[in-house]
C-alpha cells in the first residue's frame, strides 16, 4: 500500500476545504445570476419609472420614439424616455406563438412516431436528424431564411395584388411574419422533440401493457396513456421551446423584416407576409446607441422584459419537470 | 413440490420480454380505424419531414459552400473592397471561432464539473443546492443577448478595462475575453447538465467502496468518479462547444463590429484577447444581405465551413456515446 493520502490530495485537499471551494464557486455562479438580473433591472428602471404601464401600450412609431430617445442622449440637455413598445411585442407574441403552435404539433407527432411508430433504421436516422436541426446555428438558418425562403416568398407566395392593397402602408418583400414563424419552428421543435422524447419513454411499461391488453390498439394507447402520463415533459419541453423563442435575435432579426411594424391579423391572411421586428432583434439592431444613456436605459429595459418572460418559462418548466418526477420519470 | 416450483419460470420467458417487440411484431395497422391510420400517415409524414429539412439545409449548404469556398479564403483575412472578389477571406473569422471556443470551454468546463460535483456529492445545504439547481435552469433560460448585455455592463466598468481598449477614460468593453466570459455561460449549463447525469449514474456503492479503503470524498471524486464520468463530462462540452461557436448575439455585442483583429497593446497572445475580432457567427451574419457588408456567397462559404464545424462536433459527441456504450458502464 503507498501512503495512503498521495502529496496532492494531502492537507491541501482536504475534504472539507474541497467542499468550501465547491460551495464558493456555486455561490459565485448563484450571486453572478443575481447581480445580472439586479444590473438589468436597475439599468432599466429610467425606462419604466418615466412611461409607467404606458411602456407596454401602443402609440406613436417606436422606431421615431428610439431616435429621439437616442438623439435626447447626444445632446444631453433633456432625457426623452418616452416609449411605447405595442409593436415589438405583438410581433413577439405573434411570431412566438405561431412557432410554438406549429413545433408542438409536429414534434409531438415526431416524438411519438420516434418513440413508439418508426421501424429502427427510421428511427436510427431521426435521431441524429433531431440532433442535428438542434444543433445548426441560428445564424445559418437566418441566412438560409434570408437568402431562400424571403426571396420566395416575396416572389411566390405573394402575389402583386396584394403588395399593392397594401402599398401605401408597409412594402411586402418576403421579410414577413410567415419567414419567421416557419424557421423558428424548425428551430425549436427539435429541443421539445428531445424533452417529449425523453418523456414518452420513461412511461412505466405497465399502464402501456395494460392498455394492449385490454385490447386497444398501439395508436391510441399511445395518445390516451403514453402520451398523457408523459403531460409534464410536454409542458416542460414546451415551456424551454417558448423561453428560446423569445430570445431569438439573430434570426428573427434577419428574416422578419426589422422594421417595427404591427401586423393586424384584421387585414385578412395578408397579415402573415407582413413584416414586423419582435423585441430581441431590437436590442441588437439598436446595440451601437448604448452609449446614449436614456438608450441605454430603453434597451436594458427590453432586456428586461424577455429575462422576466424567460425566467418565467424556464421556472414552470422546472415546476412542471419537478412534478414529473413524482410519477417516477426521469427525463 | 419440485414441479410448481419449476414451471413458473418455464412459461415466463415469453412474457416478461420486453414489452416492445412482441406487439410490434404483432400488431401493424392494417386492422386500425381510418382515423388513427391517417395520425400515423402524418408522423410518417412529419419524420420524412424532418429529414428532409436536415437533408435540404446540408447538401444546399454542400453545394453553396462547394461552389463559392476557396481554400485562400481560409488564410487571408478580410479586407475592405468593392467586389467580392476584392474583399479576402475571412481567416481572422475562422481563428477568432477557434479563440472563443477553446477560451469560453476552458472557463466553463472546470467550473460546471465543479459546480455538477458540489450539487451530487455534497450538495449541503439543501437550500442552496435547490437554489443552485435553479439557477443553472435560470442560466440555461436566459437570452443570449440578454447576457451580451449584461457583459457590456460589467466589461466597460473601469475595473476591468485592462481586459479591453481604454481610450480617454472610456473602456470600450470589447474583448476576446469579455466575448468569452459571456459564452461560457451559455455553455455551463449544458456542462452542469451532462456532468451530473454522468455522476448520477455511478452506484452508491462504489463510493462506498472507496471510502471503504479510507478515501475521502474528493479523492473518491477525482480518483474514480471523474474518470468514470469522463464520456458525460466529454459530452457535455462538446455540446457547449456547439453552443459557442453558434452564438451570434453575445459576438455582434461583445466582440466588436470589426472583421479583422484589433489587437491593443504589444504582449504577444494578450494583445489579440484583449482587442476586438470576429468569428464565423458574425462574419456571416455581416455578410448576409441584411448585414452590413453583403457579401453572399463569402457568407455561404463561412456558413458551410462553420455547418462542418458543428457536424464534426455532433460526430464525435456521437462516437464518444458509442465507445462508453462499448465499455459498459457500472449500472449495467
Amino acid at each position: 500500500m503507498e501512503e495512503q493520502y498521495p502529496s496532492e490530495y494531502g492537507p491541501k485537499w482536504s475534504d472539507q476545504r474541497a467542499e468550501r471551494m465547491l460551495g464558493a464557486l456555486v455561490c459565485a455562479v448563484v450571486g453572478l445570476l443575481l447581480a445580472l438580473i439586479v444590473t438589468v433591472f436597475v439599468r432599466a428602471w429610467p425606462s419604466f419609472s418615466h412611461n409607467g404601464l404606458a411602456w407596454f401600450g401602443a402609440g406613436g412609431s417606436v422606431e421615431e420614439q428610439l431616435n429621439q430617445i437616442y438623439l435626447s442622449g447626444l445632446s444631453g440637455a433633456h432625457y426623452v424616455y418616452t416609449f411605447h413598445a405595442w409593436q415589438l411585442i405583438w410581433s413577439t407574441l405573434l411570431i412566438t406563438g405561431g412557432a410554438v403552435l406549429l413545433a408542438l404539433v409536429s414534434a409531438l407527432f415526431v416524438s411519438v412516431f420516434i418513440v413508439e411508430f418508426a421501424p429502427v433504421w427510421m428511427r436510427d436516422i431521426l435521431q441524429p436528424v433531431v440532433r442535428f436541426l438542434a444543433s445548426v446555428p441560428s445564424v445559418i438558418y437566418g441566412l438560409l431564411g434570408v437568402l431562400v425562403i424571403v426571396p420566395f416568398i416575396g416572389n411566390h407566395l405573394v402575389s402583386e395584388p396584394q403588395k399593392a392593397s397594401v402599398a401605401g402602408v408597409i412594402s411586402l418583400s418576403g421579410y414577413s411574419l410567415l419567414a419567421g414563424v416557419l424557421i423558428l419552428t424548425v428551430m425549436i421543435a427539435p429541443l421539445m422533440v428531445s424533452i417529449f422524447c425523453d418523456g414518452l419513454r420513461s412511461v412505466r411499461p405497465g399502464w402501456l401493457e395494460g392498455s394492449l391488453a385490454l385490447g386497444v390498439n398501439r395508436w391510441r394507447t399511445t395518445w390516451k396513456i403514453a402520451v398523457r402520463s408523459a403531460r409534464p415533459a410536454i409542458v416542460a419541453g414546451t415551456v424551454l421551446a417558448v423561453a428560446r423563442a423569445i430570445g431569438e435575435a439573430v434570426m428573427l432579426g434577419m428574416v422578419s423584416g426589422s422594421v417595427a411594424f404591427a401586423p393586424n391579423p384584421a387585414d385578412g391572411l395578408i397579415f402573415i407576409y407582413e413584416p414586423s421586428r419582435p423585441l430581441a432583434p431590437t436590442i441588437v439592431k439598436n446595440i451601437d446607441s448604448l452609449g446614449s444613456a436614456p438608450s441605454n436605459a430603453t434597451l436594458f429595459a427590453i432586456a428586461a422584459v424577455l429575462l422576466l418572460s424567460a425566467a418565467f418559462f424556464s421556472f414552470a418548466g422546472w415546476v412542471a419537470r419537478r412534478a414529473m418526477s413524482k410519477y417516477g420519470a426521469t427525463a | 413440490m419440485g414441479a410448481p416450483v419449476a414451471t413458473p419460470p418455464e412459461s415466463r420467458p415469453p412474457t416478461v420480454a420486453p414489452p416492445k417487440q412482441p406487439t410490434e411484431a404483432v400488431e401493424g395497422s392494417a386492422t386500425w380505424q381510418l382515423s388513427d391510420r391517417i395520425g400515423l400517415a402524418i408522423c410518417w409524414a412529419l419524420g420524412l419531414l424532418f429529414c428532409a429539412i436536415a437533408v435540404a439545409i446540408v447538401v444546399y449548404l454542400l453545394i453553396q459552400g462547394l461552389t463559392y469556398l476557396k481554400p485562400s479564403m481560409l488564410v487571408t483575412p478580410a479586407t475592405a473592397g468593392f467586389s467580392q472578389s476584392q474583399t479576402g477571406g475571412f481567416s481572422d473569422a475562422l481563428i477568432g471561432t477557434l479563440i472563443v471556443g477553446t477560451m469560453g470551454i476552458a472557463i466553463a468546463l472546470p467550473v460546471g464539473v465543479g459546480i455538477a460535483i458540489w450539487l451530487v456529492e455534497y450538495g449541503r445545504p439543501a437550500g442552496l443546492a435547490r437554489i443552485t439547481e435553479l439557477t443553472i435552469e435560470a442560466i440555461a433560460g436566459i437570452p443570449s443577448i440578454v447576457l451580451a448585455l449584461f457583459g457590456t455592463v460589467i466589461f466597460s466598468s473601469t475595473a476591468l478595462g485592462f481586459l479591453s481598449r481604454t481610450t480617454e477614460g472610456i473602456v470600450f468593453g470589447r474583448s476576446f475575453f469579455a466575448a468569452a466570459t459571456m459564452l461560457s455561460l451559455v455553455a455551463l449549463p449544458l456542462v452542469v447538465a451532462s456532468t451530473r447525469e454522468g455522476l448520477n449514474a455511478i452506484p452508491q456503492h462504489v463510493r462506498e467502496a472507496s471510502y471503504a479503503v479510507g478515501k475521502t470524498r474528493i479523492a473518491t471524486v477525482r480518483r474514480i468518479l471523474l474518470p468514470t464520468a469522463r464520456p458525460q463530462v466529454a459530452t457535455g462540452a462538446m455540446l457547449g462547444l456547439g453552443r459557442i461557436i453558434g452564438d451570434t448575439a453575445i459576438i455582434v455585442v461583445l466582440l466588436g463590429a470589426t472583421q479583422n483583429f484589433a489587437p491593443v497593446g504589444s504582449t504577444f497572445p494578450l494583445n489579440y484577447l484583449r482587442g476586438a475580432g470576429t468569428t464565423l457567427t458574425n462574419f456571416v451574419y455581416e455578410a448576409s444581405p441584411t448585414g452590413n457588408l453583403n457579401q453572399p456567397q463569402k457568407a455561404y462559404a463561412a456558413a458551410f465551413v462553420l455547418l462542418l464545424m458543428v457536424l464534426a462536433l455532433n460526430a464525435a459527441v456521437d462516437v464518444v456515446h458509442r465507445r462508453a456504450r462499448k465499455v459498459g458502464t457500472w449500472s449495467s
